[in-house]
């Protein structure tokens, strides 16, 4: 989905409030708090097994913009937990309501069943130029508005596969595909109102498809490719 | 229970432990589960590990080209694996080639290796900016690069998770693998600065 996590190259930000190598980041949390949002999370994905860390971050998107931006990210972690635990029904919105002595703030329900992917394609290899899916998805996807359409270059394929995010992301049965390190040029994402330089993501086989170059492109492709060290 | 007018807001600790509570009073947290975990994330994941995976690639050439090759098991070595650290690969700068850690979508980090991401790395400032103003974000931070070093920033949008391995500074052919550990800092890990020997 199109929502307000999806932050990549949105303008309108001022300078990150940090200087290199100012902190000792000792403690690791600054309020006696923070550490609940990641244990009481392991607790249900890991511990319980009620849901994925996929379904979690869905959760998160699913929040009110409003609600999302107003909120630190340790709290967001709190509320997208607080949310898929009651739509399982291990606890309730009323039990939160009470304990809190007001209106536990939840994250929208589901508006979208998600979808499968693609089975039975062709894996890429290093080197191939791809494409990202020109596509619109109302659910969870763990796709980069600003790759949309793109192409780019495979740097690496996982040895590993992973469960489709926009299947398990929904708490849906996901089939399991490598995922691939995709290298794009950040003035062909954003012309020249970006710095010069590259941007490399990792993204699962279904949003992909392979292009057929023209001679002359692939030329152009395979030098873009050597520059880089890490292949 | 706390107490609040049905217009008030309650606040991010509130939420946080009645949600601890309701689970407490269900039962459903087993004794130490917190604890062991709060362990974990506050002394286990550090990013004195990373430091140390990178100063054994700088005196070891054969750990460095097993990093390059399958970062994963190189980490598993020093025992640092577990959640977020289940598939890693290790980015190897050049004198010409700046690589840059970010999750734009969410927070995502290479939590054994580095430690659980900082504040400023979850920011909306530095996931909306970095990949689009790579030299931009890195000069405001403190790390002016010059114009033939290239920057490549890593949005960690899946499952792999990234280690930076910084290139070994001048100056430093004297020191223990030890010393060396401690010029690679946390922001040196996620690729924002570049290590420096210290003044002789």
């Amino acid at each position: 989905m199109d929502g307000i996590h999806d932050l990549g190259g949105m303008q309108g930000f001022g300078r990150v409030a940090h200087t290199n190598n100012s902190l000792s980041y000792k403690p690791v949390f600054h309020e006696d708090w923070e550490h609940l949002a990641y244990s009481l999370l392991f607790l249900a994905a890991d511990g319980m097994k009620v849901f994925s860390v996929d379904e979690l971050r869905h959760a998160i998107e699913r929040m009110n913009a409003r609600h999302y931006f107003g909120s630190p990210y340790y709290d967001r972690i709190v509320i997208g937990t607080a949310t898929l635990l009651v739509e399982y029904g291990v606890i309730t919105q009323k039990e939160l309501d009470e304990m809190l002595g007001t209106r536990f703030e939840l994250a929208r329900p589901y508006f979208s069943q998600g979808r499968q992917t693609r089975a039975g394609r062709q894996p890429f290899e290093v080197g191939d130029t791809v494409r990202v899916r020109d596509e619109f998805v109302p659910g969870h996807i763990r796709m980069p508005g600003y790759v949309r359409g793109r192409h780019g270059v495979v740097l690496h394929r996982t040895k590993e596969k992973w469960p489709f995010p926009d299947s398990i992301g929904h708490g849906k049965e996901a089939l399991h595909e490598p995922t691939y390190h995709v290298r794009f040029n950040a003035r062909e994402l954003w012309g020249e109102a970006a710095d010069d330089g590259f941007v490399v993501v990792d993204l699962f086989e279904g949003y992909l498809d392979k292009v057929e170059l023209p001679a002359a492109r692939k030329d152009a492709a395979g030098l873009a490719q050597r520059e880089n060290a890490h292949v | 229970m706390n107490q609040h007018t049905s217009n008030q807001q309650a606040t991010p600790d509130e939420r946080a432990r009645a949600l601890h509570k309701v689970l407490l009073d269900k039962k459903l947290i087993p004794d130490g589960y917190i604890e062991s975990f709060t362990k974990l994330m506050e002394h286990d994941w550090d990013p004195s590990n990373g430091a140390r995976v990178v100063a054994r690639a700088w005196v070891d050439p054969a750990y460095r080209k097993l990093l390059l090759e399958d970062g994963t098991a190189a980490c598993a070595q020093f025992g640092y694996t577990g959640p977020q650290g289940e598939y890693i690969v290790a980015l190897e700068n050049t004198p010409t080639l700046q690589n840059v850690i970010v999750c734009s979508l969410c927070s995502c980090t290479n939590w054994p290796v580095l430690g659980l991401p900082p504040e400023w790395y979850k920011s909306f400032e530095y996931r909306a900016r970095l990949v689009r103003e790579g030299r931009t974000v890195l000069r405001e931070l403190g790390e002016d690069l010059p114009d033939d070093v290239i920057v490549q920033v890593w949005d960690t949008t899946a499952e792999t998770r990234y280690l930076v391995l910084p290139v070994r500074p001048e100056g430093t052919g004297h020191m223990s693998e030890e010393e060396l550990a401690g010029l690679v800092t946390k922001d040196v890990l996620i690729g924002v600065a570049r290590p420096v020997a210290p003044r002789a």
